[in-house]
């Protein structure tokens, strides 16, 4: 699902830049149909946090007890490391989160691992350290709920969560 | 609330035992294989006009918690021979062998406004005398169920040699909701899941209330302010205070030194979990692990000398013991399987623990130098074990598979018998187990 999303990022960034080019459209009657589809704040907007969340990706996975970062999840942290930069009034709070294979205090601690993996990533792409907060939930906040590998590999993420305006 | 209601006078024997040397009645609780003592309990006589339906009422929490022990059968009141209509005439006991009662119960109740006495007595009817002397206790009518978890903690003692542990109570999180959706607050229950009350509402998640050594307060973690932080809450009031940490850490698995001033934990800083002792009243903190490793679930030994916990230093989770100051900690368990949230036996014997192996979890036990491992229990998903004050029976957390999962409180006892399931309203999770009340 996320994987998917992901391969679509770059055909919808060709297509957005070739809706700023005003000429292609002008002559049709749809065109301005078209163009107005961008609607501001739309996860096709890249200025706006459901293009962060939906079309960048704000959550990475983790192989089981593990909090390396694997090549797809660098990838998604490059984008939201260069859409944070653009979009500079946001901080955020990097949640970690374990699937339920575990006991309730090591997976706070795994979630921890996580989140700071992620943090300690978008630090090196050049986040102040100011803008990023981190938390644990461990397996208290299960995104699916079948206890089943294809539910597990969804639950262990770290969830990079927008907040407006930098706080403290 | 009950605490302060309660007033127990354990008032002068009402007789004296004398002491046959014929085989006395004895149940040894780590026997392999136990056939339930059969137990008559007789509704307590009312000494009192209207005492009638308290009376009874003592005398069926006494039987249930003697049944719920797994060690104890009662035997039926039909079959009973003669009945006792007075507490202080003569016991039939030819009445009572008849039946195969190995022990008798018999008790009486007077109640004077808002104030119950009761009096029991131990029979063993095989040798034809009492067991240890009859006692009197004094108390309200609202606390009628700690007089008879009393008398039954009485009992139990006297035809066990162990301590008992009726007259407690058990803090946990109480659960609603869906799996992705679960809501979680803080409730007290006496440990049959009697008179439950909650602590909190639901509105942050909390995690992991762990009593007091006196049980008058509780140590939990909540996310309150969006962040983990451990709060300290007194159970009479319900007030709380939030133990203050650095901004961008994480604190969470506290649990009380054995002198009750001291708190062990775990604080998370830059994703490193470590292990720190904190002085209640200062706040003054010490590093007790330092390691770029997982440490958490700290627990005290009883003497407060040694602390065991958890770590994943050697690639997976395993259980280690360190001094209370810290310093180089030694491996007790040894695998295969992941281990965590070692918890010690209240006797000092012991250290319970969860066991994750071959995708099965087990409540286990092993002594604290790792040796004897005996796992309890196992399933699909449990983990927490608290003790029972007198360390022989283990309370824990069983969620079930799937997406209709549900956290529930069992209990089984040392030996692995007994599994049962704790009755509470909904679900239920991380029970912390009090000491015996006062």
């Amino acid at each position: 699902m996320k994987l998917k999303l992901i391969t679509l990022v770059i055909p919808a960034v060709l297509a957005l830049s070739a809706c700023t080019n005003p000429n292609r459209f002008d002559n049709g009657a749809d065109g301005a149909g078209t163009f107005s589809s961008v609607t501001p704040g739309s996860a096709q907007d890249p200025q706006s946090p459901l293009y962060f969340q939906e079309t960048i990706g704000d959550r990475v996975l983790f192989d089981v007890d593990q909090s390396s970062l694997n090549d797809e999840a660098r990838r998604v942290l490059d984008g939201q490391a260069s859409w944070l930069t653009t979009n500079a009034d946001y901080a955020v709070v990097i949640e970690g989160h374990a699937d339920e294979q575990g006991t309730r205090e090591y997976n706070l601690a795994l979630g921890a691992r996580r989140a700071n993996a992620v943090k300690e990533y978008l630090l090196a792409k050049g986040m102040p350290s100011s803008r990023l907060k981190t938390v644990s939930y461990g397996k208290e906040r299960p995104l699916e709920i079948c206890s089943q590998e294809a539910c597990y590999s969804k639950n262990r993420r770290a969830v990079t969560i927008l907040s407006s305006g930098l706080s403290s | 609330m009950i605490l302060r209601l309660l007033s127990f006078v354990l008032l002068a024997a009402v007789s004296s035992a004398s002491f046959a040397q014929a085989e006395p009645l004895r149940i040894e609780i780590t026997d392999a294989v136990i056939e339930p003592l059969p137990v008559a309990v007789p509704e307590f006589v009312a000494e009192t006009a209207g005492a009638g339906p308290i009376a009874a009422d003592i005398a069926r929490v006494v039987a249930e918690d003697l049944k719920g022990t797994g060690l104890f059968r009662e035997i039926d009141k039909a079959a009973f021979i003669s009945q006792i209509s007075s507490f202080a005439a003569p016991v039939q006991f030819a009445d009572w062998k008849a039946i195969n009662a190995q022990a008798l119960i018999t008790g009486a109740v007077t109640v004077q406004g808002e104030q119950i006495i009761v009096k029991f007595r131990v029979y063993d009817v095989f040798a034809g005398q009492e067991l240890g002397k009859g006692l009197q206790l004094a108390g309200t009518r609202a606390g009628w169920r700690r007089m008879a978890h009393k008398v039954a903690d009485q009992v139990y003692t006297r035809i066990t040699g162990e301590g008992g542990y009726f007259d407690s109570r058990v803090v946990y999180v109480s659960e609603t909701g869906p799996k992705d959706n679960r809501k979680k607050r803080l409730a007290i229950m006496d440990y049959d899941g009697a008179n439950n009350q909650f602590l909190t509402d639901s509105s942050a998640i909390v995690l992991a209330p762990r009593f007091s050594p006196t049980g008058d307060r509780v140590l939990y973690t909540s996310y309150e302010t969006g962040f983990p932080k451990i709060y300290v809450l007194d159970v009479a009031s319900v007030g709380r205070r939030v133990l203050e940490s650095r901004d961008g850490t994480m604190s969470f698995a506290p649990r009380f030194a054995p002198d009750g001033r001291k708190v062990v934990f775990s604080l998370e800083s830059g994703g490193n979990t470590d292990i720190y002792l904190m002085d209640l009243a200062t706040g003054a903190e010490q590093r007790l692990t330092n390691a770029p490793s997982i440490e958490t679930a700290p627990s005290f030994s009883p003497d407060g000398s040694q602390i065991v916990f958890e770590s994943d230093r050697s690639g997976s989770q395993q259980l280690y013991v360190m001094s209370a100051n810290g310093g180089e900690p030694r491996r007790i368990s040894a695998g295969p399987g992941r281990y965590g949230t070692p918890v010690w036996s209240p006797r000092g014997d012991l250290v319970a623990f969860t066991k994750q192996s071959k995708g099965r979890f087990h409540i286990g036990i092993m002594r604290t130098d790792g040796t004897g491992e005996k796992l309890l229990t196992a399933s699909f998903l449990e983990e927490g074990p608290t003790w029972a004050p007198n360390g022989r029976v283990i309370m824990f957390t069983r969620e079930t598979q799937g997406t209709d999962g549900q956290s529930s409180l069992y209990s089984v006892d040392i030996s692995g018998r007994n599994l049962q399931r704790v009755r509470t309203e909904g679900g239920a999770s991380d029970p912390s187990w009090s000491p015996l009340q006062q």
